[in-house]
C-alpha cells in the first residue's frame, strides 16, 4: 500500500509541474501537449499498479509493470532521438544566421568606409 | 586564364592565426594581382580579422567558431553572392603555394572541382601509421566514387567554378573531415567532375599539427565513420 503512495504522489507532482510550465509558457505546446498526455495516462496507473494485470496476462507478460517499464524505456528512447534531431536543426539553424550576421556586418562596414570616403574630401 | 576576365576569390578561413596570416595574403597579392582574397575569421581570439583586413584582404567575422567547414561554407556563400567565376579554397598557415592556383584554374577547362593534391609527384610529404592508413582507405575509396584517382583527399587546397560555387553554398558539408571526405561523394553524386593536381606542401608558417598516435588512430576511425556516413547520405 506504500508503494501506491510513493507512485501516486510521483504522478501528481509530473502532472503539476508540466501544467506549470505550459501555464507559464516555459514549454513549447507541442512538448506540453506531448508531456502532458504522458503524465494524465499514467496517472491511473500511478494510484493502482495492477491496472495492466488483467491486459498483459493476455499477452503473456508476467506482471503489468514490466509492460509498462518495457514501454517507457522504448518511449524515452525516442524522445531523446527526436531530441538529438531537433538540436540538430536548431544548429543548422544558428549556423545560418550567424553566416548572415558575417556577410550583414562586412556589408556595414563596407557601406560605412565608403560614406566615410565621399564625406572626407 | 591569364587572356580571361573571369573572376577569381581565394577563400581562407582562418582561426588565431594572426602571426602568419599577413605574409599568407602578401604572397597570393604578389602571384595573383588580380584576384580577391577573402578571410572568414572563424571567431579567433587573437587579431586575425584586424591584421588580415589591414593586409588588404575582404574580412568575414564569424559571431561564433562554427569549425573550418563552417567558415568554408560561408566563404562559398560570400563567393555565390557576390557572383565569382572561380573560387580556390586555401589553408591561412601557408601550407599552400598560391603559384599552383594557376595550374588548378588551368585545369578547370576540364573538371568542375580541382584538388591539389600532395603524394601525386611533387613534394617531399610523408606520414605513417593509422594516419598513412586513413589516407590511404580515403584515397582508395574515394578514388573508386569519384571515378579518378585522388591521391590526398582531405587535401584543402581547391579550386571550384561557376555552378559547383552555388552549390558548396548550400551544401558544403560542415562537420569535421565532413568538408574534405563527404564534399567529393556529395560533388560526384551530383554529377559533377572531380580531378586532381600535383602540389608540393610547405610547412606551416603557424600553429602546431596534431600527430601523436592515440590522435591518429582516431582520426582513422573517425575517417571511417565519416566515409560510411557519406556513402549513405540522401
Amino acid at each position: 500500500m506504500r508503494l501506491v503512495f510513493v507512485t501516486a504522489a510521483t504522478g501528481v507532482v509530473m502532472v503539476v509541474v508540466i501544467f506549470e510550465l505550459l501555464r507559464r509558457r516555459q514549454l513549447r505546446e507541442k512538448y506540453g501537449a506531448l508531456w502532458l498526455v504522458v503524465a494524465l495516462a499514467v496517472l491511473p496507473l500511478a494510484f493502482f499498479p495492477t491496472l495492466l494485470d488483467g491486459f498483459t496476462s493476455v499477452l503473456g507478460i508476467a506482471s503489468g509493470l514490466s509492460l509498462f517499464l518495457f514501454l517507457s524505456v522504448v518511449f524515452l528512447l525516442l524522445v531523446s532521438v527526436h531530441l538529438s534531431w531537433e538540436s540538430s536543426r536548431l544548429e543548422e539553424e544558428t549556423r545560418c544566421l550567424s553566416e548572415e550576421i558575417a556577410l550583414l556586418r562586412a556589408e556595414v562596414a563596407e557601406f560605412k568606409e565608403s560614406r566615410e570616403r565621399v564625406n572626407a574630401p | 586564364m591569364t587572356a580571361t576576365n573571369e573572376r577569381l576569390l581565394t577563400i581562407l578561413p582562418a582561426w588565431n592565426e594572426a602571426e602568419s596570416i599577413t605574409a599568407v595574403i602578401k604572397e597570393i597579392q604578389r602571384e595573383l594581382p588580380e584576384v580577391d582574397i577573402l578571410v572568414v575569421d572563424d571567431c579567433s581570439r587573437d587579431t586575425t580579422a584586424a591584421v588580415a583586413r589591414a593586409a588588404g584582404a575582404k574580412v568575414l567575422r564569424l559571431p561564433y567558431n562554427l569549425g573550418v567547414g563552417g567558415a568554408r561554407r560561408l566563404g562559398y556563400r560570400y563567393a555565390a553572392e557576390h557572383h565569382y567565376d572561380i573560387a580556390v579554397q586555401m589553408d591561412a598557415d601557408g601550407q599552400h603555394d598560391p603559384r599552383y592556383v594557376r595550374d588548378m584554374v588551368d585545369a578547370l577547362a576540364t573538371a568542375d572541382l580541382v584538388i591539389g593534391a600532395r603524394f601525386a609527384g611533387e613534394g617531399a610529404y610523408r606520414v605513417s601509421g593509422p594516419r598513412q592508413w586513413a589516407m590511404k582507405l580515403l584515397s582508395v575509396a574515394l578514388s573508386a566514387i569519384a571515378g579518378t584517382r585522388l591521391t590526398d583527399t582531405t587535401s584543402g587546397f581547391r579550386a571550384c567554378r561557376g555552378e559547383l560555387i552555388e552549390f558548396y553554398s548550400r551544401n558544403f558539408p560542415v562537420e569535421y573531415l565532413g568538408d574534405t571526405v563527404d564534399t567529393i561523394v556529395q560533388t560526384r553524386r551530383s554529377g559533377y567532375l572531380i580531378s586532381q593536381i600535383p602540389v608540393s606542401m610547405r610547412p606551416r608558417q603557424g600553429g602546431t599539427p596534431s600527430a601523436s598516435p592515440a590522435k591518429s588512430m582516431v582520426y582513422l576511425l573517425r575517417s571511417g565513420l565519416a566515409l560510411l556516413l557519406a556513402l549513405v547520405r540522401r
